[in-house]
């Protein structure tokens, strides 16, 4: 075995090692790797704790109370949904239909009392026009759920 | 392989290459530029503010490919002893930095309008931001030895470790829930990303690799005629 070969051997195998206890933390991390719980995921949330719960902005769940600063609405994740009560300003990107993240913490009834609210953007860019003559040819399958499938 | 590895050969190289890639490089930003600022559309939830796309996505690009390369020549270096690819490695990753800030403040100067927030921290943002700090430690671990083979040998080590994190970074939209969106043109079913907006993306990517191979060129270059002039110094201080 030549010098060179040996040097190969031990670099490829030192890369392999590497990945593979990365592999082990990261899986074993995996839990704390994810930036926020999805609502079927909050069984499994700590009580009492600030966490994160992000989704879909229910379509038509969307109220805001008469004080004019408190929103409510249900965060879903297509399978279950939480009612949600937020005191703030909202970002540009919050609406019905939307990804958001909030901030915050579950309260003894259920509602999720959140402290920060977050748009999240999908990865679907579209101009205005396209999308409009999408929506007229009623091809137009929103770029949320769907991740922007079948938008060309 | 080993018949570009020859300095003297490379150089030649070099020579005939960088005009080309210069002016390419000069002519597709400029382009790629003007296509991203006045004739693509605006996004439709976006608005105007998507333009910031089309400097942060290739951008971020270039941070991960800039590093696979610095992986790629230290390897090479480690393995078969090149010195032109402990050269390579060397001017790779102050440009693979500089690109990786690049995306960080982009991606943050888009993110306050468009999620309401400059900075959160989820696997994509932290494993990008890992990157950044294992360029500025591949670069002073590289100048931190008396002896600059030495130091060539820990920074290549350094850089072969750190590559682990370049397929987190590219999977940690998939593996984990991140406030980061997925990826919109390297995806199963086909970008989702018009046309109209694709190709000014695709120009600047172009510009920004063609750019990186110029200055990459420029600066193993200049190390090695830094090289023979230490050598010629020497020589003459040998023969008096």
């Amino acid at each position: 075995m030549t010098r060179k070969r040996r040097r190969l051997i031990v670099v490829l195998a030192g890369m392999a090692l590497l990945s593979g206890a990365v592999a082990l933390v990261l899986s074993a991390l995996d839990e704390n790797l994810s930036y926020f719980y999805q609502p079927s995921e909050l069984s499994a949330a700590p009580r009492g704790r600030a966490i994160r719960l992000g989704g879909l902005v229910e379509e038509g769940s969307l109220e805001r109370q008469a004080d004019g600063v408190t929103v409510t609405f249900r965060i879903t994740d297509l399978a279950e949904s939480v009612p949600v009560v937020y005191q703030g300003l909202l970002p540009d990107l919050f609406r019905e239909g939307q990804s958001v993240i909030t901030q915050g913490t579950l309260g003894p009834d259920g509602t999720f009392v959140a402290r920060e609210v977050l748009a999240k953007h999908d990865e679907t860019y579209m101009p205005r026009e396209v999308v409009d003559a999408l929506k007229k040819a009623g091809q137009w399958r929103g770029g949320q759920e769907g991740g922007g499938k079948g938008t060309q | 392989m080993h018949r570009f590895a020859n300095p003297g050969r490379f150089l030649r190289l070099a020579n005939t290459l960088l005009p080309w890639c210069a002016g390419l490089a000069a002519v597709s930003i400029a382009l790629g530029l003007y296509l991203a600022l006045f004739v693509a559309p605006p996004d439709y939830q976006q608005g105007e503010s998507v333009r910031i796309m089309y400097v942060h996505v290739p951008a971020a690009w270039m941070a991960l490919f800039v590093y696979t390369a610095v992986a790629a020549a230290s390897a090479v270096a480690l393995i078969w002893r090149h010195p032109l690819a402990d050269l390579v490695a060397k001017a790779s990753s102050p440009v693979g930095a500089s690109f990786t800030f690049l995306a960080l403040v982009t991606g943050s100067l888009w993110g306050k309008p468009m999620w309401g927030t400059w900075w959160v921290w989820d696997a994509r943002l932290t494993s990008m931001l890992v990157l950044f700090f294992l360029y500025l430690g591949h670069m002073a671990i590289m100048n931190a030895f008396e002896d600059p083979a030495r130091g060539f040998r820990a920074a290549a080590v350094l850089a072969l470790v750190g590559f682990v994190n370049v397929p987190i970074i590219h999977f940690s939209v998939e593996w984990w829930s991140t406030l980061h969106q997925p990826s919109s043109v390297l995806r199963l079913g086909g970008p989702a990303i018009h046309a109209s907006m694709l190709w000014p993306l695709l120009v600047m990517m172009l510009g920004f690799k063609l750019y990186y191979v110029s200055l990459l060129l420029v600066r193993v270059k200049a190390e090695l005629l830094a090289a023979r002039l230490r050598a010629r110094a020497y020589a003459a201080l040998d023969a008096s």
